[in-house]
């Protein structure tokens, strides 16, 4: 039906496709610790050594975690399996709130201690109006 | 079966649709803008900054999308060496190109008040920064190369290689952590997103297509006379 020329400039570019998914997936692939964003705490823990350098760490501020001082705010980071406790001065976003995703930038002091230069809300992929929220809370 | 169409035919209906795509266009802009800033309620977390994802969502969406029709069409184009489909190709991307610089700037204009940074380097964000840059050579490409065969070749390999960005794009959410969130719309599963507010985002989707539409009906009927003026008779 179609032409040899056709042809071949289908394959060609079929097989450039291949090529280009193959390696762009093995190169993301080996790279994957500094594409993903944060790491979970459970993450942390399994660490052999010690990071010195700048990391971040995200999950879920822990129900009742976030204590306020006066020049420092603490709270727990939790993936519900591990968790981690962050101390950081400076204000918060306004979406910053206990049992909402947060991700901390700073540095490791141990496997159970952060000490965080920025810390940054994550919004879920929730949208629903207040009275949905509530009507839901009530259930 | 392209080869055959008659640039003067085909203008003739591209020439008259701007008028009533355009009608279109402010019809269901206006009722999107009304749904979106004045009747939607405000989300129980972001209050009122959740507006700006009735402009940012369908931007997103129509820049991956118009970037993926212009890698179908070049490749098409490309093997069946059909002129008219890279004509296409070039008339949609300033659109998409626009789209999602649009994207970019109200997410970051997002991002200030909910996560509390105007950037991230997380993987959805700098995908969708490397599609801005895809849509930048496709366009580049264009005004450099004048020579027909050659500028059919190296915008159709810039698409190639930038169509790989696309699925990125799109699962970067799924496959790592990110700071942005993942979709909250799913055709298969129950979407995360509130009835109230889905319907604005749909229309403003339906207004930013028909946008684009029009870009590209008038793109396109510039090329259609450039031909003409050519003498050509068909494309």
């Amino acid at each position: 039906m179609y032409g040899r020329k056709v042809k071949l400039r289908f394959l060609f570019v079929s097989l450039i496709l291949i090529t280009l998914i193959l390696t762009v997936f093995l190169v993301l692939k080996s790279l994957e610790e500094n594409v993903v964003y944060f790491q979970s705490p459970s993450e942390i823990k399994t660490l052999t050594e010690l990071d010195k350098s700048k990391i971040r760490v995200g999950g879920m501020v822990k129900k009742n975690s976030i204590n306020v001082n006066s020049d420092e705010v603490n709270f727990i980071i939790t993936d519900f399996k591990n968790e981690i406790n962050v101390s950081y001065s400076g204000a918060v976003p306004n979406l910053f709130a206990e049992e909402k995703g947060v991700v901390a930038e700073g540095f490791l002091k141990d496997r159970n201690f952060f000490s965080a230069t920025k810390i940054l809300a994550k919004h879920d992929e929730n949208y629903m109006p207040p009275e949905v929220k509530k009507a839901l809370e009530e259930k | 079966m392209f080869k055959l169409l008659e640039p003067n035919k085909i203008f003739q209906i591209t020439s008259k649709a701007p008028g009533y795509v355009l009608f279109l266009f402010v019809v269901v802009l206006t009722v999107g803008l009304t749904e979106a800033l004045i009747l939607s309620p405000e989300d129980y977390k972001q209050s009122d900054a959740v507006r700006i994802m009735y402009v940012h969502v369908p931007s997103a969406w129509i820049s991956l999308g118009i970037f993926s029709s212009i890698t179908l069409l070049s490749i098409s184009g490309f093997i069946f060496k059909n002129k008219n489909l890279f004509l296409i190709a070039k008339s949609l991307a300033p659109s998409g190109f626009v789209f999602n610089i649009i994207a970019l700037v109200t997410g970051s204009i997002w991002g200030k008040p909910t996560w509390g940074t105007w950037w991230a380097w997380d993987a959805r964000i700098t995908s969708m920064l490397i599609l801005a840059l895809f849509f930048a050579l496709y366009l580049i490409a264009w005004r450099i190369y004048e020579k027909e065969e050659k500028v059919f070749k190296i915008t159709t390999f810039i698409t190639i290689i930038g169509i790989i960005n696309v699925p990125i794009t799109k699962y970067s959410v799924e496959w790592w952590n990110t700071l942005h969130q993942p979709a909250s719309i799913n055709i298969l599963s129950k979407s995360s997103i509130h009835s109230s507010m889905l319907f604005p985002l749909l229309i403003m989707t339906a207004a930013f297509a028909l946008f684009s539409l029009l870009i590209f009906l008038m793109k396109y009927n510039t090329e259609l006379i450039k031909i003409k003026n050519k003498g050509l008779d068909r494309l």
